[in-house]
């Protein structure tokens, strides 16, 4: 199969070299539902990942803090701004120093779990992923991060 | 002055934690000279304990008073409309209104950082479930200053329940700051966790043991601390365990004089009474070390006291 060209929209967002399976999830991450027309196109040979998602949302341009959201879940990820149907901008997602929303605390007894209050974590180390919570001040490694994605 | 709220002792600066220590020290002169202070008069203190624990409220209600300021509270939650569903925030909420300082102890970690978050008025954390209590930590450092002059240079043994314990988890950290040695004495399955030992090696000689006889002729604090039976889901492996260490007058016959064993208490058998009577001893001394240090931090986040 020819791989999808990312420029096929007018103006936009393309996300790529999304792992397959995620896509869905950074869709829900990113929180793009609403009158954006979306195109999602999953588990789409890729030479770099055997498998990827890729993401095209129309008319609207991420920025670098929105983008970010999703590089937890999806690292590898590529960004193109795309205008008058050319990549204008390519970027690579970078974990920010602090993480809202997005993951919940793996402490059970952490505040977070009985308020109406946003989760948050201080980024100590992005590779290896470790993660602080904001309230309770426990520690989540990667494999542990992954698993409390809201 | 740099800090707010009293939340956990990694907000805390070496200066900070001089600087508090700077001031327990001149309000006890004070206290000694003068009697009850004056420089909360007219401020109120909301103590909101959603769990027990009469030593530190007393501690935090006595400090008060001794400033001359008022307390209102509750000493557990089933006594208020927490148990009629009432949110923390909202609960902050509506007692930021009739106090002018508040001091939270919630089984919940992190409950004081949010309660900060939501208050106007400066939050204390007087502990929040298994994560913080800033206050034992720096009354710890008083009464070690108190005993020795300095806290640099002294060897500092912490024994007994250092996996779960956290007083002497932030004890650790706040004396990484200091030019110390720490023993880390703990019996197998109790040991210090990595995370804590990893974050302050560089910072300070680190030695980790089992075997306290070998420690006690080294050590010029011994810092005892309860192994909890709460904590073991099989209760004979605590029996196991509860015994291994007691620190008696057997135990200290190869003590330094100038020893201090020290326990943020209550004790169950750790202490034998056998030892209150003697030298050694500085853990009744530590229990008031709680009144200047708290007077100091209450004053500092009230801003009556530079």
């Amino acid at each position: 199969m020819k791989e999808l060209k990312v420029s096929a929209i007018n103006k936009g967002t393309v996300i790529d070299h999304i792992p397959a399976g995620r896509g869905l999830k950074v869709l829900e991450i990113l929180n793009l539902f609403g009158d954006n027309t979306i195109l999602v196109a999953m588990n789409v040979r890729s030479g770099k990942l055997g498998r990827k998602d890729i993401i095209k949302v129309e008319g609207k341009i991420l920025n670098e803090e929105e983008v970010n959201k999703i590089a937890l879940i999806a690292p590898s990820a590529t960004v193109n701004i795309i205008e008058n149907w050319e990549v204008v901008e390519k970027r690579k997602v970078e974990i920010p120093d602090e993480i809202i929303g997005i993951i919940e605390c793996a402490n059970p007894n952490c505040i977070t779990h009985y308020e109406e209050v946003t989760p948050k974590f201080k980024v100590l180390s992005k590779k290896p992923l470790k993660l602080k919570c904001h309230y309770c001040e426990r520690t989540m490694e990667e494999d542990i991060v992954l698993k409390h994605l809201l | 002055m740099r800090f707010q709220d009293v939340i956990s002792i990694n907000d805390f600066r070496k200066e900070d934690i001089d600087y508090v220590l700077r001031v327990a020290e001149r309000l006890e002169e004070e206290l000694k000279k003068e009697g009850t202070l004056k420089y909360a008069k007219g401020k109120v203190l909301a103590t909101l304990f959603f769990e027990p624990s009469t030593r530190t409220r007393l501690s935090f209600e006595s400090a008060m008073h001794r400033l001359g300021g008022a307390v209102i509270g509750f000493a557990e939650a089933s006594t208020t409309s927490v148990k009629k569903g009432e949110s923390l925030m909202d609960t902050i909420r509506t007692v930021e209104n009739y106090a002018d300082v508040i001091v939270i102890r919630h089984p919940r970690e992190g409950a004081a950082r949010l309660a900060a978050e939501v208050a106007r008025v400066p939050v204390i954390n007087a502990g929040d479930g298994a994560n913080q209590h800033p206050t034992q930590t720096l009354l710890d450092l008083y009464t070690i200053k108190k005993e020795f002059g300095k806290i640099d240079g002294l060897d500092i043994a912490l024994l007994g329940d250092l996996k779960y314990g956290r007083t002497v988890h932030s004890l650790a950290k706040a004396l990484s700051y200091y030019n110390v040695r720490l023993y880390f004495v703990a019996p197998k399955g109790l040991e210090m966790p990595r995370h804590i030992v990893e974050e302050i090696s560089n910072k300070v000689e680190i030695v980790e043991t089992s075997d306290l006889e070998a420690v006690i002729p080294k050590v010029d604090v011994l810092y005892v601390t309860r192994i909890q039976k709460e904590r073991f889901p099989d209760p004979a492996e605590y029996n196991k365990i509860k015994g291994s260490y007691k620190v008696d007058l057997k135990v200290l016959e190869k003590a330094k004089d100038t020893l201090k064993v020290m326990h943020p208490l209550p004790r169950v058998d750790e202490i034998a009474y056998e030892v209150d009577n003697t030298k050694y001893s500085a853990y009744f001394r530590q229990v008031w070390s709680g009144i200047p240090v708290r007077m100091a931090l209450l004053g500092i986040v009230l801003g009556v006291i530079e």
